[in-house]
């Protein structure tokens, strides 16, 4: 079998091990070994990887689980918790200004999903009973406020926009007068796609944020996204100081290990997820889920009431 | 220091690119032990090459070892160089044209990946050799997704087909091929909506396209692209195995590569699935895409 998830990997690893007698040291990296390629694959840093088994390997041995009857589901047992803790602090809540407007920031790489973000954060916040106004100051990308006025339309939620050439400080200043003088208590920016390496970009941000002093930076980040995660993270994180984090497009089969890559790096949590084109798939972060998707795990509680 | 911290901080110090770690790898190690195979095997990771090629890359590391083509550390660069440049460069990596009429390019990729751009590119590409062209904008579910191919296609001076928003993409699809024939254009490039290659109405709606331009002119379409986004890790060999199942792919346009992501995954493409690399997109202005240069590209990889 080519796809077998962690746990079966890890329940077989053990069987064969348990064949030769007793279990020793160097079974345990054996099976250390499996979870490390099972974290790759799913695309996790390879440093945060390392540091993370470090971890696992002395806690199963101060575990003693080479006397457990059953060192398979206490591996997955640890692992698992270990896991879920570092994708911990599901605070899915948004900073709320105690005098609005509450000022929300997309910030992320180019096609990450950020206008769309903007949207689905729009009508959430609406349902919520907020009157959330979206700010366009993405001016690069051909069609870019054409897109978000198309949202604002579909969602019946206002757009602030300015003519062609305007200086997306100048955009998000206004923006935030608007929202002042129309009574809107939230007002969300979409900014540029841009690559943390772009100085010039990274300035504008910097600008943007020095002007409306956001409540609440939010990185969208691709759950597709491989190894270059961190860089990505710790740079928007260093030049802008992030609040949180929405992962996208977790409708598909990717792992996301980014996410914990990501966590990792930031320290900062992970609040919401996409999960699919429609502007009502947004949800809420559940760590757990999340452990147990990069592990590819399969069905972990399960596994672990028997250990 | 807390978990995090330590991390951050040792990620700093690790955040090297391939050529330093490798460099230091060669400075590191008196001999190649397995230590500092271990540490090659992380650099390969870090690229995104992926854990089956990374292995697969090991092999022939320690065959080499064997052999005596590797003979120090040193040698260990130009090895890897030379591997990964016979991974990529197997196929045709040359872009497909029709022999007679028009030469239709299918463009396809998950949400975001850079396809609309791309084909903008495209037709500029095109136009410069003197080509006509026609846009298919055969995305009609993104929001504003025709304003952004009709800019483009306003950029590069190329007509744009297009119907309302929510239209029957296939329609859209017939509407260019018909178009393209009767006005005798050169080069049709059909842009279509993102898709999570695990959507499988959308995938069937992709097939539905295919199958349309495949009845009008059955050599068509001369090329069927893939677009990944240089930043994607293990998650693209998946879409390409899935998405070749709804339009066989003929090949790869690799984008953001100006990023500093390398790109490694599609080494791992080129691996599991042979599929040739024909662009690569370096930009986001109309003159940043590139024909694929394998060499070029796997000297890259490991570059500073
Ligand atoms: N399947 C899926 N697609 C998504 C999700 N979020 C966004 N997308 C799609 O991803 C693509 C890019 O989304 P945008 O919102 O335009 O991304 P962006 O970050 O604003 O892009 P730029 O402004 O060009 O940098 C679109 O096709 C969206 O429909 C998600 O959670 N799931
Ligand atoms: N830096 C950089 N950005 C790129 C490149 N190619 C595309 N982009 C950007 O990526 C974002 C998404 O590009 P699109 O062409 O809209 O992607 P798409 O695949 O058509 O997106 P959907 O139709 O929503 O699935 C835009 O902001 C582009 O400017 C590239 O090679 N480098
Ligand atoms: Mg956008
Ligand atoms: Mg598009």
């Amino acid at each position: 079998m080519i796809f077998e998830s962690l746990a079966e990997k890890l329940q077989n690893t053990f069987k064969k091990l348990r064949g030769h007698g007793h279990l020793s040291e160097d079974d345990v990296s054996t099976a250390m070994r499996d979870i490390r390629m099972a974290l790759l694959e799913a695309d996790v840093n390879f440093k945060v990887v390392k540091d993370f088994i470090a971890k696992i390997k002395e806690r199963a041995i101060g575990a003693n689980i080479l006397e457990s009857l059953t060192p398979a589901q206490a591996v997955i047992k640890i692992v698992n918790e270990e896991l879920t803790e570092l994708m911990g602090g599901s605070v899915s809540r948004i900073n709320i200004a105690p005098n609005p407007p509450t000022v929300i920031m997309m910030v992320g790489l180019q096609g990450a999903g950020k206008t769309t973000s903007v949207g689905k954060l729009g009508i959430m916040l609406k349902k919520q009973g907020k009157h959330p106004l979206f700010a366009a100051a993405d001016i690069y990308r051909p069609a870019a406020v054409k897109q978000l006025q198309v949202l604002g339309q579909q969602l019946e939620l206002p757009v602030f926009s300015m003519p062609e050439g305007t200086d997306p400080v100048v955009i998000a200043e206004k923006a935030l007068e608007y929202a002042h003088s129309h009574a809107n208590d939230v007002v969300i920016i979409d900014t540029a796609g841009r690559l943390q390496i772009n100085e010039e970009l990274m300035q504008e941000l910097k600008s943007i944020k020095s002007i409306v002093h956001p409540h609440e930076i939010l990185l969208v980040v691709d759950a597709m996204t491989g190894q270059d995660a961190v860089n990505v993270a710790e740079s928007f994180n260093n030049d802008l100081g992030l609040d949180g984090v929405v992962l996208t497009k977790m409708d598909g089969d990717a792992r996301g290990g980014a996410a914990l890559s990501v966590k990792a790096v930031t320290g900062c949590p992970i609040k919401f997820v996409g999960t699919g084109e429609k502007l009502d798939a947004l949800e809420s972060f559940y760590p757990d889920r999340m452990a147990s998707r990069i592990l590819d795990m399969g069905d972990v509680l399960s596994l672990i009431e028997k250990a | 220091m807390g978990f995090f911290n330590k991390l951050k901080s040792s990620l700093t110090k690790t955040r090297k690119s391939f050529t330093e770690k490798i460099e230091q790898l060669v400075i590191g190690y008196a001999d190649i032990n397995d230590e500092c195979l271990d540490e090659l095997e992380e650099i390969l990771i870090s690229a995104d090459v992926g854990v089956h090629t990374t292995m697969k890359l090991m092999d022939d590391v320690r065959s080499g070892i064997k052999k005596k083509e590797i003979n120090s550390p040193q040698d260990l660069h130009p090895f890897l160089i030379k591997h990964i440049s016979t991974i990529l460069s197997s196929g045709e990596n040359s872009p497909a044209a029709a022999l007679t009429g028009p030469t239709v390019i299918l463009v396809i990729g998950v949400n975001g990946v850079g396809k609309t751009t791309t084909i903008g590119k495209l037709a500029k590409y095109y136009k410069n050799e003197n080509k006509s062209v026609i846009l298919a904008a055969a995305d009609t579910f993104r929001a504003a997704a025709i304003d952004q191919l009709q800019i483009w296609g306003k950029r590069a001076n190329a007509d744009v087909i297009a119907h309302g928003e929510g239209a029957d993409p296939a329609a859209v699809v017939f509407d260019a091929v018909k178009a393209t024939i009767s006005r005798q254009t050169d080069i049709l490039i059909i842009d279509t909506a993102g898709r999570l290659h695990t959507k499988t109405n959308l995938m069937d709606e992709l097939n539905k396209m295919y199958r349309v331009i495949k009845r009008e002119i059955p050599a068509a379409p001369h090329e069927t692209l893939l677009v990944l986004d240089a930043t994607t890790g293990q998650n693209a060999i998946h879409q390409a195995e899935l998405f070749t199942k709804a339009a066989p792919i003929s090949g790869v346009i690799l984008t953001k590569l100006d990023g500093t992501a390398k790109g490694g995954v599609v080494v791992g493409i080129k691996e599991a699935l042979s599929m040739p690399v024909k662009w690569i997109g370096v930009g986001e202005g109309e003159d940043d895409l590139q024909p694929f240069n394998a060499e070029e590209f796997a000297a890259a990889l490991f570059e500073k």
